[in-house]
C-alpha cells in the first residue's frame, strides 16, 4: 500500500497509473462499453466514415446506427472491435511478459548464484539471441511456428527474456556477498531458501522496471506482427489485426489504421510513463 | 588493446557460431521444401528421390556442416521458389537497404544529439517540454503507423511526396523519416540526460570559472564527454533500425533485405529466410564487435575491465 502511495505522489507515475487503469477497465467491461458487435458484419454499412449512419436493416424504415469511430471494409464497427482489441492485445503482452520474467529471472537467480559452466553457457546464449534484432527474430521464429495466438506469445517472451535475466545476474552477483545472505548460508539455510527467501525479493524492484518496458514492446511487437499478418489470427479483432485491415483501406477510408494507432499510442504512453517513473524512483540519477 | 580484441574475436566467433547453429536449426523446422518443390501428383519414390538428390536425408548434423561450409563461401542456396541463388537475392537488396538505413540513422543521429543539447541547455523552459514531447511520440506508436500517418498527410491530403516505392530522393524522404523517429526520440533522451550530467561536473565549472566562452566550453568540453556513452548505445540503435526496417520496407514497398525477409515468410520460401537471416545476424555482430572495440580505442577504462 505503501508502495502504492509513492508511485502516486510522482506526477509521471500517477499519469501513467490513472491512463493503464483507465485502458484496462475498458477492456474488462468491453460486453458492457462496447456498442455493438466487434464480429458483426453489416453489408450495408461499409467503410462508413466517424460519425457516419446506416440503418440496421434493409427493410424501408428501419431504425438506423450511428457509428462514432465508423466502420470497416465488412461495415464491422471500428470502436467495438477497439474496445474488445484492448483485451486480446493486454492478453497477449501481460502473457508474454509474466513468461519472460519468470524464465528470465530463474536464468540470471541461478547463473548469478552458482556462477561456473551455468553462468557462461547463459552468457553465450545471451549474447547469441542479442545478434538478432528482436523483431528479425520474432518474424523468423513466426515463419517456423505459423501464427496465432500462443505462437506469439511465446516468440514475444522468448525475445524478452534476456533483459530479466541480465539485470537479475547483476543484481544477484551485487547482493551474493552481502551479510545477510552469508548469515543465511552460515545457519544452514538450502540454495534454493536463500535464493528464494532472500535474493530474489531484493531484485523485485529492478524487476518491475524491466516488466513495464517489455510490455510496451510486447504490445508494438504484437502490432508489427499482426500488421504484416504473421502474427494473431486475422480474424480475432486486436489492434495489431485492425491495422492490417486498414492497410489496404489507407487511402479511402483512413480510420480504420488511424484507430488502432491512437489506441496502442494511449497504451504504451501509460505503460512508459509509469515505467520511467518507476525507474526514476528507484535510481534517482535518472539513467540507464 | 591485443589482448582486449583478440578476446572480442574469440567472442565473436562462438557467437557467430550459435547464430550460424540456432538460424539453420529454425529454417529446418520450419517446413518441407520438398513439399515446395515437387507438383501434387509426385509419387512417394519421386520425393525420396528429391529428397535424396538434395542431401535432405541426411543427418541433420551433417547438413548444418555443409550449409555452414558453403554460406562461409557466399552460397547459401537456391530460393526453392524463385529459382535463383540466395546470395544474389540478397546481393540485389542489400544496397538499397544500406540507402536507406545509413540516411535514417544519420539523420537519427545528428537530429537527436542537436535536439538533446538543445533540451538540456533549456532545461524545464518550453523549449525542453516541446522536445520530450516529440522525442515520446515516436516511443509509444508502432514506427510502421507513423509512416501511415505520414503518407496519409504528406502524399495523400498534401500530394507532395510519393505514397511508396523506390526511386529518387523523394521516395526516400517518408521511408526514412519514418524509421528514424523512434531512434532520433532515444537518442535525445540520451543526449539530454548525459549533458545534463556532464554540465554540473567539476570541470564544466573549472572551465567556466577560467573564463572560457560559453560557446567553448559547450562545444569543447560538454558535447565531447557527452558523446562517449552514445556509442554503445548508437550501436544498438543500428540493429533496431534494421529489425524495424523489415516492416517499413514492407509499408513503403521499398525493394531492401526487410521486404525480402518478409515477402519469403509469406511465402514458406526458407532458405531466403533463413540466408536473410544469417546476414543481418552476422553484419548486427560484426557492427557489435566494432562498436565494442572502438569504444575501447576511445576510452581505457573499457580495456582495463574487460
Amino acid at each position: 500500500m505503501r508502495a502504492l502511495i509513492t508511485l502516486y505522489c510522482s506526477p509521471q507515475t500517477r499519469t501513467g497509473l490513472i491512463i493503464l487503469t483507465l485502458v484496462l477497465a475498458i477492456a474488462l467491461c468491453a460486453p458492457l462499453l462496447a456498442p455493438d458487435n466487434p464480429y458483426g458484419v453489416n453489408p450495408g454499412a461499409r467503410l462508413l466514415p466517424p460519425m457516419g449512419t446506416a440503418p440496421l436493416s434493409d427493410a424501408p424504415g428501419a431504425a438506423s446506427e450511428r457509428h462514432l469511430l465508423g466502420t470497416d471494409s465488412v461495415g464491422r464497427d471500428t470502436l467495438s472491435r477497439l474496445i474488445y482489441g484492448g483485451r486480446l492485445s493486454l492478453t497477449v503482452g501481460f502473457l508474454a511478459v509474466l513468461l519472460s520474467a519468470m524464465f528470465g529471472t530463474l536464468v540470471g537467480a541461478l547463473s548469478g548464484y552458482f556462477g561456473g559452466w551455468l553462468e557462461s553457457a547463459s552468457g553465450w546464449l545471451i549474447d547469441v539471441q542479442l545478434s538478432f534484432p528482436f523483431l528479425l527474430l520474432a518474424i523468423f521464429l513466426l515463419g517456423a511456428l505459423g501464427g496465432g495466438t500462443l505462437a506469439v506469445v511465446l516468440v514475444l517472451a522468448l525475445g524478452t527474456w534476456v533483459n530479466y535475466a541480465r539485470i537479475v545476474r547483476a543484481q544477484v552477483l551485487s547482493i551474493r556477498n552481502h551479510g545477510y545472505v552469508e548469515a543465511a548460508r552460515a545457519s544452514g539455510a538450502s540454495a534454493a531458501r536463500i535464493l528464494f527467501l532472500h535474493v530474489l525479493p531484493n531484485t523485485l524492484a529492478p524487476i518491475c522496471v524491466v516488466a513495464s518496458f517489455s510490455m510496451a514492446q510486447a504490445i508494438l511487437t504484437e502490432a508489427s506482427l499482426s500488421f504484416l499478418g504473421i502474427g494473431l489470427d486475422p480474424s480475432t479483432p486486436s489492434w495489431g489485426t485492425m491495422l492490417n485491415d486498414g492497410r489496404d483501406y489507407l487511402l479511402s477510408a483512413w480510420w480504420i489504421a488511424t484507430m488502432p494507432g491512437i489506441a496502442i499510442g494511449i497504451t504504451v504512453l501509460g505503460v512508459t510513463l509509469f515505467g520511467d517513473g518507476l525507474r526514476e524512483l528507484l535510481d534517482p540519477r535518472g539513467l540507464r | 588493446m591485443l589482448r582486449f580484441t583478440l578476446g572480442r574475436l574469440a567472442r565473436t566467433l562462438g557467437v557467430l557460431l550459435g547464430v550460424s547453429f540456432l538460424t539453420f536449426m529454425v529454417g529446418h523446422a520450419s517446413g518441407d521444401p520438398v513439399l515446395l518443390i515437387v507438383r501434387g501428383d509426385a509419387t512417394v519414390q519421386q520425393k525420396a528421390d528429391l529428397r535424396h538428390s538434395l542431401g535432405l536425408d541426411r543427418p541433420v548434423l551433417a547438413q548444418y556442416i555443409t550449409y555452414l561450409s558453403h554460406a562461409a563461401r557466399g552460397d547459401l542456396g537456391i530460393s526453392y521458389r524463385q529459382r535463383v541463388s540466395v546470395s544474389s537475392l540478397i546481393a540485389q537488396r542489400v544496397p538499397n537497404s544500406l540507402e536507406l538505413s545509413c540516411t535514417a540513422f544519420a539523420a537519427a543521429i545528428s537530429l537527436g544529439f542537436a535536439l538533446g543539447v538543445l533540451a538540456a541547455l533549456n532545461r524545464g523552459r518550453l523549449a525542453d517540454h516541446a522536445i520530450a514531447g516529440f522525442c515520446v511520440i515516436g516511443q509509444v506508436v508502432p514506427g510502421f503507423w507513423l509512416g501511415l500517418m505520414l503518407v496519409l498527410l504528406f502524399a495523400v491530403h498534401w500530394p507532395l511526396l510519393p505514397v511508396s516505392g523506390y526511386g529518387d530522393v523523394a521516395h526516400l524522404i517518408l521511408p526514412a523519416i519514418t524509421l528514424a523517429l523512434p531512434t532520433l526520440g532515444r537518442m535525445a533522451r540520451l543526449v539530454r540526460a548525459g549533458m545534463l550530467e556532464v554540465l554540473s561536473s567539476d570541470f564544466i565549472r573549472t572551465a567556466r570559472a577560467k573564463g572560457l566562452p560559453e560557446r567553448q566550453v559547450l562545444l569543447h568540453h560538454a558535447t565531447k564527454n557527452a558523446l562517449l556513452p552514445l556509442i554503445t548505445q548508437a550501436g544498438l540503435e543500428l540493429g533496431d533500425m534494421v529489425g524495424s526496417a523489415f516492416i517499413i520496407e514492407s509499408v513503403f514497398a521499398w525493394p531492401g533485405i526487410g521486404r525480402l525477409t518478409v515477402n519469403a515468410v509469406q511465402q514458406r520460401d526458407f532458405l531466403v529466410v533463413q540466408g536473410c537471416v544469417l546476414v543481418i545476424a552476422v553484419g548486427f555482430v560484426v557492427i557489435n564487435l566494432l562498436v565494442d572495440l572502438l569504444y575501447a580505442a576511445i576510452d581505457p577504462r573499457v580495456r582495463a575491465h574487460a
